[in-house]
């Protein structure tokens, strides 16, 4: 297959004209038709309204008007992101059914911007998962090599722009679930800081913790994508009211006298194919003018620990209103009370299962204080750490994941080596910091590596521009092939 | 009470704010809507709505925090979780450790002191109804909820434990609701649930004593009803005690019909509402300015406006017991200014109120509404003579149909001509020749059968004669 037309050319191109953005939308629909079998990206693919809004865009292109940034550029949703009037089911059997009366913000914006959804992505269930097997509608797989999982939470929408369904995807991240997927499936993903994308919409899985971003094929295209969807939005009172950094007119401003630190801590657990990758990155920025140094951010070892109490214990509670009463599932039962036991215990999968007693646990009186509120002061603590690094450097570099995408099957009846897929992504979150995934070549196994830079909160601008010099160093990566079996 | 024993109640009241919108949507603030039309995803708990503090609820609850004396603090929301049909989220919205009012009073009217330990901000839940011979949930054949009342902001109020009769928690509520309803916060509606009180009760021997165990008294819908409830579950704790049982700490449920409490609950069986922070929301945090500006547009609590009538009667020579209830009811009904903007104008005191309390208070919406300049203007008619009691009545009633107008203009178009001197006079003369014998008896110095001629002239007038004047001219007749 060919290397996919980048979201920004085809944006100009459309609104200047040059091209309709039905064909672009027919294009991508004949490879979703072409290579949806053997990835599984998509829980639902939008053919007919996608066509009908393509055809909306090129008329408002015809009549003279500005359909926007992202005119014509077809866009892959996580599915558990609202969309009206279509299922949203985060992978999970409790919301069969169920059909939002509205859109998320994010899904306004992507209209207002001339946007095309293509489709639902999978996902973990509920988001919670490393690499989209705990979906309730089967596992995807990696564009790269069909028998290996495509990361998660959001291995759809990464999976999707990695195989060509679309250009540009939307995803969520909590502990890791952009960048990790996108690092394992070789595309670029962004966690931006947290209230800078508006979460009303986003189907909450720990909301302190939830923030919506950009996977691209390109740091350019997540830039153009970032711009599109971040800004104050009056439904979320998390939404932060400063501006949100611009970021597509720094890309090409470089990386001459900033400081980068390489983060320790990252390296630890990571393949030895995953760590030289880094320092080849490291190389590169220190070619282009940057000052490398070796950073050393200790709390950051505890990270995991911590999100494993607080995102359960948000989660437990926030899963708590699918009790068949409103929507979604319903299993009938003697009375009301039976009917929210016999509905839950159908409707959600093990994982999620482990993490809602996971959660009830932590918060429950007398293991509050061991437990989450512990995980509050460690939390406090990481934020301490970066801050210190931060007065050193403008930002830090890290892989992304450990490892490169590991067979389907390997990890998923051993959470705890599962969980250790998000070790180098889930400090950002608690630190509601943004970070980004950049792919750097193959690894030994010829899968794709990511390197992680991650900034202090709204560095967003710096960090799109690191990314854009490192994104130009990196080593060819093969193209997906949608086989099994990694390229030799 | 028993003798020797001592009560200790505290009081927990939820209030509906009067907001035109929900705690943390758009929806109206309506009761009485059809079932589940008051809704959307944020109070139906859809995936992925999340909540916006309405910042008039926050205001009406700063009204009350001031108006309670309290200190407004910066505050926080947490989720308290429990699986309910009545809630959307299956967890509810309330402000928990760092609530927005704290440590303020309440004064009842004989001026005994009631603390209040906080006032704080929660979401109201739905409404479930049970079919099935259980009536509960358990065991219901089906259940019904109705989702317009889930998010409507209350504030739940908590008082110290300082009330020690039933007597005092009635006065305590009936307070509450008169500074709840001036403050514009709440309508107070008990019938409606718009104000709901949980008792706190225990017992002891002596005021000395530590407290004793209480139970919590839910399902009170009236002032009646708590203090039924309270004198009820004192003596059931005392019989405990003196038939050498312990109380159990327990939540009961107050039956209106059979008059007795009964156990719903134990602090065993209590729920662990795993309380945590509300990561949805950020901390709400008054500023002085805000504080200020909503103390700014509170108009006087009743103890004020009570004290404001009571000055005026003691002006005119001191109040009785009868007008001090006369006040109460004035101030209850909202009604106060009416009385005082008449004595400004030169109405006594004693007038303007009887005249309020009694006539006005019918209708206190329509009394309300009346521009008091009119009010002023009839009482000047009656106090001068122009009107007879009975006439001004009359004319005050014609104002509440017509919603206002000129009290002078209505007693023209009913015919109520002041009668001159001459003609009352006449009109005496003849009711004294038509009965020559209670004439006589009245003059032999039995003032009661001033009552009979006086009522006699009226009855020729229907109504016309000013009673003084009738009662002047039989003195003078009687020289």
């Amino acid at each position: 297959m060919t290397a996919p037309r980048p979201a920004f050319e085809t944006a100009t191109m459309v609104r200047a004209g040059e091209e309709l953005a039905i064909d672009v939308l027919e294009h991508h629909l004949a490879v979703i038709e072409e290579g949806e079998e053997s990835v599984h990206a998509f829980n639902l693919v939008l053919a007919d309204s996608a066509r009908e809004r393509a055809r909306a865009v090129d008329a408002r292109v015809a009549a003279g008007e500005d359909p926007g940034p992202l005119a014509g550029v077809p866009v892959a949703l996580k599915d558990n992101l609202c969309t009206r009037g279509v299922p949203t089911t985060c992978s999970s059997r409790i919301l069969d059914g169920w059909c939002p009366p509205y859109d998320a913000t994010v899904v306004t914006r992507l209209a207002d911007a001339g946007a095309v959804v293509i489709g639902k992505t999978n996902m973990d269930e509920f988001a919670m998962g490393s690499s989209t097997e705990t979906s309730a509608f089967g596992t995807t797989r990696n564009p790269h090599d069909t028998t290996r999982v495509p990361g998660g939470s959001s291995g759809g929408s990464a999976a999707a722009v990695a195989a060509g369904f679309a250009p540009l995807a939307l995803g969520s991240d909590t502990g890791g679930s952009i960048r990790q997927p996108a690092a394992l499936c070789g595309v670029v993903g962004m966690k931006p800081t947290y209230g800078t994308v508006s979460r009303y919409g986003l189907v909450a899985f720990a909301s302190s913790l939830d923030q919506i971003g950009p996977f691209a094929g390109t740091v350019a295209d997540a830039a153009l994508l970032f711009d599109a969807i971040g800004g104050h939005d009056p439904l979320d009172s998390t939404s932060l009211h400063r501006p949100t950094p611009r970021v597509l007119s720094v890309l090409d401003d470089g990386v001459d006298g900033m400081t980068v630190g390489v983060l320790a801590e990252f390296l630890d657990g990571a393949d030895p194919d995953v760590v030289a990758r880094v320092h080849q990155a490291a190389e590169a920025l220190g070619a282009a003018g940057a000052r490398i140094e070796e950073v050393s951010v200790p709390e950051v070892a505890l990270g995991l620990s911590a999100y494993y109490l607080i995102a359960p214990g948000e989660a437990s509670s926030n899963l708590a209103r699918y009790d068949g009463v409103r929507y979604g599932l319903r299993v009938d039962a003697a009375d009301t009370v039976a009917m929210n036991t016999a509905t839950r215990t159908a409707g959600f999968g093990a994982e999620v299962k482990r993490r809602i007693m996971l959660g009830t646990y932590v918060l429950s009186a007398g293991y509050m204080d061991a437990y989450y509120n512990q995980a509050l002061k460690v939390r406090t603590r990481i934020i301490e750490g970066f801050a210190t690094a931060y007065a050193r450097c403008d930002v830090l570099l890290g892989p992304t994941a450990p490892t490169t995408a590991f067979a389907i099957g390997a990890k998923v009846d051993d959470p705890l080596t599962m969980y250790l897929s998000d070790v180098c992504t889930i400090p950002s979150n608690l630190a509601g910091h943004p970070a980004i995934s950049v792919p750097f070549g193959p690894g030994d196994d010829g899968l794709p590596v990511g390197v992680q830079l991650l900034g202090p909160a709204l560095s967003e601008g710096t960090l799109f521009q690191v990314a854009a010099v490192v994104e130009s160093a990196a080593p060819d990566l093969p193209a997906p092939r949608l086989t099994t079996g990694a390229p030799s | 009470m028993t003798s020797g024993w001592q009560m200790v109640i505290g009081l927990e009241v939820h209030c509906e704010l009067k907001t035109a919108t929900k705690l943390f949507c758009g929806c109206p603030n309506m009761f009485g809507d059809e079932p589940n039309t008051n809704v959307c995803p944020n109070c139906l708990g859809l995936p992925g709505s999340l909540p916006v503090l309405n910042q008039q609820a926050v205001e009406l609850a700063m009204a009350i925090g001031t108006a309670l004396h309290c200190e407004i603090r910066p505050s926080t929301f947490h989720r308290k979780n429990y699986f309910y049909p009545d809630q959307a989220k299956d967890y509810q919205i309330s402000q928990y450790d760092e609530p927005l009012n704290v440590d303020g009073w309440l004064d009842l009217p004989d001026g005994f002191r009631v603390g209040i330990e906080r006032a704080h901000m929660e979401e109201d839940t739905g409404k479930t109804s049970h079919a099935g011979a259980s009536g509960r949930i358990h065991g219901a054949d089906y259940s019904l909820v109705d989702y317009n009342r889930s998010g409507v902001p209350l504030v739940e109020i908590v008082s110290a434990p300082d009330m020690r009769t039933a007597e005092q928690a009635r006065a305590y509520v009936t307070e509450l609701r008169a500074i709840l309803v001036a403050s514009g916060a709440s309508d107070g509606k008990m019938e409606e649930g718009s104000m709901r009180v949980d008792a706190n009760v225990s017992v002891r021997r002596s005021a000395e004593a530590p407290f004793g165990t209480r139970c919590e008294i839910k399902n009170l819908n009236s002032v009646r009803s708590l203090g039924r409830a309270i004198e009820y579950e004192a003596q059931r704790q005392i019989a405990l005690i003196e038939s050498g049982e312990a109380v159990v700490q327990q939540t009961r449920h107050w039956d209106e019909g059979a008059g007795r409490t009964e156990a719903l609950r134990s602090k065993e069986d209590a729920y662990d509402y795993r309380y945590f922070l509300e990561p949805d929301l950020v901390p709400l945090v008054p500023d002085a300015e805000w504080i200020r500006a909503v103390g700014d547009t509170l108009g006087m609590m009743p103890a004020e406006r009570r004290a404001r009538l009571i000055g005026l009667l003691e002006q005119a020579g001191g109040a009785t017991d009868a007008q001090r209830d006369q006040v109460a009811t004035v101030v209850d009904l909202g009604l106060d200014d009416l009385v005082v903007e008449a004595v400004a104008g030169g109405i006594g005191s004693g007038l303007a109120l009887a005249r309020t309390a009694n006539e006005a208070a019918t209708d206190a919406d329509a009394a309300r509404a009346l521009d008091p300049k009119s009010y002023l203007e009839l009482l000047m008619l009656e106090s001068s003579g122009s009107l007879s009691a009975t006439q001004a009545k009359a004319v005050l009633a014609e104002l509440f149909a017509r919603g206002g107008g000129d009290p002078a203009a209505i007693a023209r178009d009913k015919g109520y001509e002041a009668m001159s001197e001459d003609s009352l006079a006449a009109t005496v003369a003849q009711a004294v020749a038509d009965h020559p014998d209670e004439w006589g008896r009245y003059r032999d110095g039995d003032d009661k059968l001033a009552g009979f001629f006086t009522g006699l002239v009226m009855k020729a007038t229907r109504g016309q004669a000013n009673g003084r004047a009738v009662a002047a001219e039989l003195a003078r007749l009687r020289g």
